[in-house]
């Protein structure tokens, strides 16, 4: 239903959209600003792009970034997607554990999930190194870190997408004569998908912002994006990372709107998230 | 029912994966909080509680009682509240802008709610050093608070959005027919359909916001240090991870009294609805 709104309602709406677009659109106007130090307007270049695209760690921060994110998202959702399976299937005397279990990686603060894996990894490296066995912190530590917050997610989305079907589908289909891994192909997982796709792009999306958990269990010799860009502000404001932001926004703009376009004409039966 | 083949069929190997990765490190992290530094990242024996009693203000022989943790406790409590007040200002009304809006400016409205929510928290924390450096105001209070609404206040405007979605209307007009005046009526009719989602968005941003050391540490400098910032610390510079591992449990503490008061207010269900 609409209604009128009120001018200072629609007044102050568009102020803070205003505060939201401020910062997002200096930083596109920095990013073509032809100065070293930025804080003045010097004419207009691209030349920051050109540096950005020849930097070496740039590069491979953006390919770790996507490798932690594709192969976490993988794993996350086929184990994410069995819980959530599991929650909606079976009631059982668990259910309250479980729902605490999966809700601590959602409320748990990142810095305390990622100081407790760093001094959970070195236990275990101490452990191997007993045995003659060592590793590095790196792609492995960090992209098992991301499967961990990612898996809560997942279930919780394709449980709420399942939610509103009910159990006796499966026996049906059982009853028919279909084994219980065909009913889990055939009927089971296809309702469930929206819900699956809807948690996998959740998790992949929450793997490329993550940066707290990462800079914890990442070590020295493995940098992912935003690990790259705190060293990088840290160190003081550098235009090639102006531009860095700027194409990072347009990639997320056009993630969302695509995003949007896909699921859309699928979210038809009330399926949130 | 739930047989044990079953549990491994689907719940298996997902609550085991949060055990092995969850679980575990936090019961490690509790077992370093006893120990004591040895050296730089290094621990060693025998048991003590003097992390802890760091943690709630003591020196190491329990002595002297300085409550300068507790005082940063505090401080980022007082924070993250203000930062969670602002949000609340700041995008109460809009959830109902956008609430009322035709369907197709609606989603256009949520579209760009969401665009600055899906950028990288560190740019959007980054920009704001753009903005405010001209005014010589990094680091500072200011550029903290800043940074805290600008990251959270998507985290608080959607759920409140969920809620307003869901008003029936129909009660502010029975208020408003029955004489009552326009902010009387809506305190009575609207703003109690309102609470779940408020209630959900104020814990949404206050949590985060409570355990960030990123925006204190890019935009307010060591004198807005927070306990992220602290924890952060003794896992970088200071090397101290008995002491940093206190100090986590005095962060999730403080998370979990603020679910808990959740749960009060929003009742049994408010857990799995929150997410």
């Amino acid at each position: 239903m609409t209604r009128r709104t009120h001018p200072a309602l629609s007044a102050w709406a568009w102020l803070v959209y205003g505060f939201l677009y401020l910062p997002i659109l200096v930083l596109i106007i920095f990013s073509f600003n032809d100065s070293k130090f930025g804080a003045t307007w010097a004419g207009f270049t691209t030349k920051w792009y050109g540096v950005l695209l020849a930097r070496e760690d740039v590069r491979e921060a953006v390919t770790n970034t996507l490798l932690v994110a594709l192969s976490s998202t993988l794993i996350s959702t086929v184990l994410g997607t069995l819980v959530g399976l599991g929650l909606w299937r079976y009631s059982s005397r668990f259910r309250l554990p479980l729902t605490f279990l999966l809700v601590t990686p959602i409320v748990i603060p990142d810095v305390v999930m990622g100081v407790s894996l760093l001094m959970f990894y070195s236990l275990v490296r101490g452990g191997l190194e007993l045995t003659g066995w060592t590793f590095e912190n790196g792609f492995w530590t960090v992209m098992f870190a991301h499967v961990t917050f990612q898996i809560s997610y997942v279930a919780l989305t394709v449980r709420s997408r399942l939610a509103g079907y009910d159990r006796s589908l499966e026996e049906a289909a059982r009853d028919l004569g279909a084994s219980s891994v065909q009913s889990f192909l055939r009927v089971i997982l296809p309702l469930a998908l929206p819900g699956v796709l809807a948690g996998a792009l959740l998790a992949f999306t929450l793997s490329l912002d993550d940066f707290v958990v990462t800079y914890f269990t990442s070590g020295s010799g493995f940098r992912t994006l935003p690990v790259l860009i705190y060293t990088s502000v840290k160190k003081g404001v550098t235009p090639d990372i102006n531009a860095l932001s700027t194409l990072l926004v347009l990639f997320t703009v056009i993630a969302i709107i695509a995003a949007n376009a896909i699921m859309r004409p699928r979210a038809g039966r009330g399926g949130e998230a | 029912m739930l047989t044990l083949r079953r549990f491994f069929a689907t719940l298996g190997p997902g609550v085991l994966w949060l055990a092995v990765f969850l679980i575990v490190p936090v019961a490690i992290m509790f077992g370093y909080s006893l120990l004591t530094r040895t050296d730089l990242a290094q621990v060693g024996g025998p048991l003590t509680l003097e992390s802890w009693g760091r943690v709630f203000g003591y020196d190491a022989l329990f002595r002297e009682w300085v409550p300068d943790n507790l005082r940063v406790l505090g401080r980022s409590v007082l924070i993250a509240g203000f930062s969670t007040l602002l949000c609340v200002l700041m995008g109460y009304p809009l959830a109902f802008y956008i609430a009322r809006q035709p369907a197709r400016r609606k989603s256009f409205l949520l579209l760009l709610l969401i665009i600055p929510f899906w950028t990288n928290f560190l740019i959007r924390v980054y920009a704001w050093i753009l903005i405010l450096r001209p005014f010589d105001l990094v680091p500072s209070l200011t550029a903290t608070f800043l940074g805290m609404v600008y990251a959270f206040l998507p985290f608080f405007v959607l759920p409140v959005y969920s809620s307003v979605e869901k008003v029936d209307w129909r009660l502010l007009e029975a208020a408003q027919d029955l004489g009552a005046p326009p902010a009387k009526a809506f305190m009575a009719a609207v703003f109690p359909q309102t609470l779940p989602g408020l209630i959900a968005g104020i814990l949404l941003t206050f949590i985060p916001a409570l355990g960030t050391f990123v925006v204190s540490d890019i935009l307010g400098g060591a004198k807005t240090a927070l306990i992220g910032n602290l924890v952060q610390n003794q896992f970088g510079q200071a090397g101290d991870w008995p002491y940093g591992s206190a100090l986590s449990f005095l962060l999730m503490g403080a998370v979990l009294v603020g679910l808990w008061l959740y749960a009060r207010a929003a009742g049994q269900k408010g857990l799995e609805e929150l997410i």
